[in-house]
């Protein structure tokens, strides 16, 4: 069956597809670097006054900063992957060539935004990760074991963060136009992803409900894999019944969408 | 007589004859006149087009609004478990903040699209700007101008508002003229910013990020006190890339509080003058990139 | 200046665009490795000189990369030359980029200058105050285009709903509004039906036979210079290397046209003097005959003689002509 073949060589053009702006990668590594920087010095200040802050020591509060720039791009906190050229698709109708191919549409799209990811996680999230650990002080894990461990965390954020962004891109066909939603999508990302702030610093209930949604799959589940402080095992338990779940109402979303795109003839 | 290009010639054109350079040698001032007279004729063009999708521009507006807030989210889950950030209370961080997002607010409404002159490089549409006789700036500038970025200044504001109502300031005239002139200093050394990263643009096409962690970075920097950052980063932005004219200096002074640098009290009153500076090197920067384009057309 | 000062006596006599010894050199940055690359210096444009005359229709073709668009560009102030002398109604296009604007129009293919979500007529309007044009002429010019380009009923039409054919007439119609001396098309019909090519073609002729308007005319279908242009300027490597009319230019180029016949039944290759047949599939075969000669003659001898069902006439590309005469070694002579 040449069928994984067929995903492997999409994932393979996504990778591609990123790659060849250089120019804009080193570029978003510079903003990486600068906003890390920024952010590195407001924990300092926090961690100063409030020295185990949401469990942490001020060296962990500082590889969560500098782990969360490396991650930003790779589990697409504030999309700009795949949703925004599947919204044009269903926006202008050529969604209903796409329903006619042979090829699942959800894994379609997935199997590109793993290659785009992959690429993210060498070309945006290695040297902003690299400078932090050079001029500060990072917890860092020295066993390769840890290391695969948050890789695999890191994975199914993706998917998780996939099957959100794919959710957001059916609503164009709804909607027509998915900039609302685009936009609701990434305020919420970047609240409930631990972008802002660690959940964990997050107060009371507030912190339960965010630390309990989706998003925090995507930057804090890895983070504390990474950190050790979370058991991986039930990370990746939380992380995958996410994913499972999702991709599902994906699927069943786009069966809904599909039949309406019949029902329109294109 | 002022020639007034296009008035007044017959249809055959015989215009050569009349070829005198006054028009193209007219002043900076003229020019600038010229510039925002094409800015708001191509603005007003934006309003309407994005009228044409009225629930959209409301929806976005609303992002816009609560977008920019997060950041100041994150300052009120921070003070939920501190008192203090840097020594600065929240009322303070909030005053900082209010001051920083509404002169970039001010900036963004104003040129928030420029970083897209990358982009019209690269797919050639910039060319049919540099045929209409109005500059380009000024086209640039106004290119996909969006009222939903007022979604940024009100939040700006609000912050603000809370900030002078809570905190207790002595007010004397110095202090009170100091908001006004902040805000407006404000939004010009980061309108600066933005026109300088659209020049470097024309070098780099793809370079638009780096624009951007010069603004939205710039912004998110001063949206905290100075006494967070290492004395080095806050030379930086004093002596080389003068951020901290933006608010830090001129609004530690209505704070009454002394900035980390040893500074003697009237620079707080320099921001106009820094503006100024920022708005020459712009345009410097400006004309250069420009030039470099049309010597390179690439 | 003299020229202005000539120009404005003689009328409509005098070189309108003047082109001594341009040059255009880019500095080109070749990626030679991962992060490796090298410069090269390249001339898009070499020494180029030409004039054309106020109110004359040109041509000027070439294949992809010949330094077209860069001289479009030079003349039009978006480049500066790199030497040379170059002049547009006595105007230095580069130094006095904005003043020129007012003089020109100019009309990119495939870039629409209209406004994206809003009626036609707003795009106009932009236009009547951008460039100033005063009421009179401008409602003058606007119902002139509307009735010749028949725009009456798209002018409330968001440009985003007008086909391709529509929105070029809408965009030719934006440049003519402040009656530019001028115009610069670049592939006017590129992508257009028959009907809409059809339409802007006949525009642009009573346009230039009406108000006299220099037209400058970049298109890869010969059929526009045909019907248009008395005078072809034919670019490639940055030189000139052809400047006359299209018939010289199919004599020079030895072009070929190609005539289509779609016989009843499979026969043997047809057999006439005047044309070779250069492919046979099935009942359809293929006739090369010399692009400056009528095809009328040859078709009526193949009527005669042989089972007729369709025919139709392709013209030869440009590609193709620009090769032949590499090949012939006439290029040189071509020049005068």
């Amino acid at each position: 069956m040449g069928t994984g073949r067929l995903y492997a060589a999409v994932a393979v053009g996504g990778f591609r597809r990123f790659a060849t702006y250089r120019t804009a990668t080193a570029a978003g590594v510079f903003t990486n670097t600068v906003f890390g920087l920024i952010l590195a010095y407001v924990f300092i200040a926090l961690w100063d006054t409030r020295p185990h802050l949401g469990g942490y020591d001020q060296a962990q509060a500082l590889t969560y900063v500098w782990l969360g720039q490396a991650l930003l791009m790779v589990v697409a906190v504030m999309g700009g992957g795949f949703e925004d050229e599947l919204i044009e698709r269903i926006r202008t109708g050529d969604i209903a060539i796409d329903l006619y191919r042979p090829a699942d549409l959800q894994l379609w799209w997935l199997a590109q935004d793993a290659g785009r990811a992959l690429f993210h996680l060498l070309g945006r999230g290695v040297i902003p990760l690299a400078f932090g650990a050079v001029f500060f002080d990072l917890a860092l894990p020295a066993s390769p074991l840890t290391w695969i461990a948050f890789l695999l965390a890191v994975v199914l954020g993706v998917v998780v963060s996939f099957a959100l962004r794919f959710l957001v891109a059916l609503s164009a066909f709804w909607l027509l136009d998915g900039a609302g939603t685009a936009q609701l999508a990434w305020i919420t990302g970047i609240f409930c992803s631990g972008m802002l702030l660690p959940l964990n610093v997050f107060p009371g209930a507030l912190g339960e409900v965010v630390r309990a949604l989706p998003w925090s799959s995507l930057i804090q589940a890895p983070v504390d894999v990474l950190l050790g402080t979370a058991d991986p095992v039930g990370t990746y338990a939380f992380q995958a019944a996410w994913a499972v779940g999702l991709l599902a109402a994906g699927r069943l979303v786009q069966s809904v969408a599909t039949r309406r795109v019949v029902v329109q003839g294109g | 007589m002022d020639e007034k290009p296009g008035f007044e010639r017959s249809v055959r054109g015989d215009g050569p004859g009349r070829a005198d350079a006054s028009w193209a040698r007219q002043g900076a001032y003229a020019r600038l006149r010229e510039g925002v007279r094409a800015y708001g004729m191509i603005a007003a063009m934006w309003i309407r087009s994005t009228m044409a999708y009225r629930a959209s521009f409301v929806m976005t507006t609303i992002g816009n609004f609560a977008g920019t807030a997060l950041d100041f989210v994150a300052i009120l889950l921070m003070f939920s478990q501190v008192d203090r950030l840097g020594g600065y209370s929240l009322p303070e961080v909030a005053f900082l903040y209010g001051v920083a997002g509404t002169a970039f607010g001010i900036a963004d409404l104003a040129l928030g699209s420029m970083d897209r002159l990358g982009r019209r490089v690269r797919d050639g549409t910039l060319d049919t700007l540099l045929v209409r006789p109005v500059p380009v700036l000024a086209q640039v500038a106004a290119d996909r101008f969006a009222l939903r970025r007022l979604g940024r200044i009100t939040q700006g504001l609000l912050v603000l508002g809370y900030a002078i109502a809570v905190l207790d300031i002595s007010w004397t005239p110095l202090r009170l003229l100091m908001i006004p002139l902040m805000l407006l200093s404000g939004g010009v050394i980061f309108s600066a910013v933005f026109v300088g990263g659209a020049a470097f643009q024309f070098v780099a096409q793809d370079a638009s990020e780096v624009q951007n962690s010069f603004t939205y970075g710039g912004s998110t920097l001063l949206q905290y006190p100075p006494t967070v950052f290492a004395k080095d980063l806050l030379r930086g932005v004093t002596f080389v890339f003068p951020l901290a004219f933006v608010n830090w200096l001129p609004a530690l002074y209505v704070l009454g509080r002394p900035y980390p640098l040893d500074l003697p009290t009237w620079v707080a009153f320099t921001p106009p003058l820094v503006a100024a500076g920022c708005c020459a090197l712009a345009g410097v920067a400006w004309r250069a990139g420009l030039r470099s384009y049309r010597s390179t057309g690439s | 200046m003299a020229v202005g000062v000539h120009s404005e006596f003689s009328g409509v006599e005098g070189d309108f665009i003047e082109l001594d010894g341009v040059e255009k050199v880019f500095d080109v940055r070749k990626k030679t490795g991962f992060l490796r690359s090298e410069r090269r210096q390249v001339r898009a444009v070499d020494s180029l000189s030409f004039t054309v005359p106020r109110g004359e229709m040109v041509g000027y073709i070439g294949p992809n990369g010949a330094g077209k668009s860069t001289t479009i560009k030079m003349l039009t102030g978006i480049l500066t030359p790199s030497g040379g002398r170059l002049r547009v109604a006595g105007i230095d296009p580069s130094r006095e980029r904005t003043r020129l604007a007012q003089r020109i129009g100019v009309v990119f293919g495939q870039r629409t200058t209209l406004w994206w979500d809003l009626p036609l007529i707003d795009s106009y309007r932009l236009m009547h105050r951008m460039y100033r044009i005063p009421d009179g002429r401008y409602r003058e010019n606007l119902d002139r285009c509307v009735e010749l380009l028949q725009l009456a009923d798209l002018l409330d039409v968001p440009v985003r709903q007008l086909s391709l054919g529509q929105r070029m007439r809408g965009d030719i119609a934006a440049a003519l509004l402040h009656d530019p001396d001028v115009l610069y098309l670049d592939e006017p019909t590129i992508g257009l039906d028959v009907i809409s090519k059809a339409r802007v073609r006949e525009f642009l002729r009573d346009l230039n036979a009406e108000r006299g308007t220099t037209v400058l005319l970049t298109t890869h279908d010969l059929t526009d210079i045909e019907q248009l242009c008395r005078r072809v300027m034919v670019i490639d490597h940055g030189r000139l290397m052809y400047d006359g009319p299209l018939t010289g230019l199919h004599e020079v180029g030895e072009s070929e046209r190609t005539l289509v016949v779609d016989l009843e039944r499979e026969l043997p290759p047809i057999e006439v003097e005047s044309a070779r047949v250069v492919k046979v599939e099935g009942p359809r075969q293929w006739l090369a005959f010399p692009a400056a000669s009528s095809a009328a003659p040859l078709v009526a001898r193949i009527a005669a003689e042989y089972p007729l069902v369709d025919l139709s006439v392709r013209e030869p590309d440009i590609e193709t002509v620009i090769a032949k005469m590499y090949a012939q070694g006439g290029a040189e002579k071509a020049v005068s």
